[in-house]
């Protein structure tokens, strides 16, 4: 039978879908190992790029951060995690948050850094302390780029949550190992394509909420970071890796 | 099922802490999927292999360093094999995306409204994992390299394209208008004067296809070919042996270093008016 047809004909069995193993409980823990690892990023990320952009010293260390994870296979930190005794979830989470840090932590820090200096000594003229002017003038101006970075970082970590599933992980990832492994090229076909809709319907998700989010008088400037400029100097560009 | 896995055929000798279960190698096997994928592209000299990690194990059973001088001893004709399978695989991809990215960019640069969709369906292509990508082509193009280096070559594509556009969009406007005013036509415009004033930023995207192709390499072992994800996957199988797995980690990174390194060098001699124009 064509494959295509197989695919199709897996994708329409109510039986996929359903218990345990199903599509939709996939698609959950998919959704769950990704929410985590983003907020474990985030937990580190945010923080540390807040506090290095608004010292505005930090660039090389953010700089180092972005290329090693470029340079560092995904697939390898989660063998490495999965074989130290973390296994399952934990290991996943763990790695997968690991390359979710460097484009939070890049794009946090370069808004910061972006936020004009007349603004910052108009902060300083009037009075507020560096904490003050930091909360209510320099963040709410990064606020679209740093929107970017989570962006970026919740995409990646929903491409690289389903090579979990070749050490032992369970997400979407699971249905295309599976199919390999028994040879049912229709259900891998099927798989790949769960996974790459999921992958794009959440980016379209983000997208429109990015678009929501920002100020109208901001959205030339939030555009401008979302389609992201190719890099004349690899090593001054956030870190976005396919994964 | 397990049966008629040939998974066990080489198996570190268990740790001790392991060695209660004797199922532990196999459950894990029979778990991943790609067992079978994965025993296709290893072919022989894994008996050899077997025989020299007993004897480096043996001594100290409970043994099982992250790095160990032994393993890459008494491995290095597999190393060197999954080594070379990663370089050429990198190599091959990056110079067949280029191939087609920098007519694809110039197309896209000489035809405005083409640009947007170019660049569109490339974000888009862009955002498919690689798991998926790699896989949905196996049915047509079968397990192993072609279905690993179509995959490479389009993400590798998504960089360069972007980057040749953006490169050949940047260059002076003045310079243009020199080239304009000395009678230059389009294309005689484009192929002496812009392109090779994009070459910075072209060389720049080439360097960053490759590192990211060099990781990506090792997603390949989901259908069989991966280099040196190769070795990081059978260590895994392999009663998690760790010093397979961080070595063909370390390899992974010096391979994208020195890849890097000399693409840097080659931008460096191909466009010596930069360098001039720095230091002067």
């Amino acid at each position: 039978m064509d494959v295509l047809t197989e695919a199709f004909a897996w994708l329409n069995d109510p039986l996929n879908w359903t218990g345990r193993k199903g599509v939709l409980a996939l698609t959950a823990e998919h959704l769950r190992l990704s929410g985590a690892a983003v907020l474990l990023a985030a937990a580190v990320a945010l923080p540390l790029g807040i506090w290095l952009g608004h010292r505005r010293r930090g660039g090389v260390a953010t700089v180092v951060a972005a290329n090693t994870s470029r340079a560092l296979p995904t697939f390898a930190l989660l063998t490495i995690f999965a074989s130290t005794g973390l296994f399952g979830s934990t290991a996943t989470i763990l790695a997968v948050a690991v390359f979710a840090v460097p484009p939070i932590l890049t794009n946090t820090f370069t808004g910061l850094m972006e936020v004009d200096g007349d603004i910052r000594d108009a902060a300083r003229g009037v009075g507020m302390s560096g904490g003050r002017s930091l909360a209510v003038v320099a963040l709410p101006l990064a606020l679209p780029l740093i929107g970017a970075g989570l962006r970026t970082a919740t995409t990646q970590v929903l491409a690289t949550v389903p090579l979990a599933a070749l050490v032992g992980g369970t997400s979407l990832g699971t249905i295309i190992v599976q199919g390999m492994a028994l040879q049912r090229y229709g259900q891998v076909v099927a798989g790949a394509i769960l996974v790459a809709a999921l992958c794009l319907i959440i980016e379209g998700i983000l997208a429109a909420l990015q678009y929501a989010l920002t100020p109208a008088p901001m959205r030339t400037r939030a555009a401008r970071t979302r389609r992201r400029r190719p890099a004349r100097n690899p090593s001054s560009e956030p870190a976005e890796a396919p994964s | 099922m397990p049966s008629n896995l040939p998974a066990t055929i080489h198996t570190r000798p268990p740790l001790t802490d392991r060695g209660s279960d004797p199922l532990a190698g196999v459950s894990v096997s029979a778990r991943d999927g790609s067992v079978f994928a994965v025993t296709r592209a290893l072919s022989t000299g894994e008996a050899v292999l077997d025989t020299a990690t007993f004897t480096a194990a043996s001594s100290d059973p409970a043994a099982n360093p992250w790095l160990s001088w032994d393993y890459v001893k008494h491995n290095w004709s597999d190393i060197a094999r999954a080594l070379e399978q990663h370089t050429t695989l990198t190599v091959q991809a990056v110079l067949i995306a280029c191939v087609i990215a920098v007519p694809l960019g110039m197309l896209a640069h000489l035809r405005p409204r083409l640009a947007a969709p170019i660049v569109g369906t490339t974000g888009v292509l862009y955002t498919i994992p690689s798991l998926a990508l790699f896989t949905v082509l196996v049915p047509w193009t079968g397990i192993g390299r072609t279905s690993v280096l179509i995959g490479l070559v389009v993400y590798a594509l998504l960089v360069l394209v972007r980057n040749v556009l953006v490169g050949l969009a940047g260059v002076d406007e003045s310079v243009r208008d020199a080239g304009r005013g000395l009678g230059y036509g389009r294309i005689r415009l484009l192929l002496t004067v812009e392109l090779p004033n994009a070459l910075p930023a072209i060389i720049a995207g080439i360097r960053l296809a490759t590192v990211t192709t060099v990781a990506l390499v090792t997603v390949g072992v989901v259908v069989g070919y991966g280099g040196l994800g190769q070795l990081m996957f059978r260590g895994f199988r392999n009663n998690k042996y760790h010093a397979e797995i961080l070595t063909a980690t370390l390899l992974c990174l010096a391979l994208a270093l020195v890849l890097d390194l000399l693409l840097w060098g080659v931008g460096r001699a191909v466009t010596p008016w930069a360098r001039r124009g720095r230091e002067a």
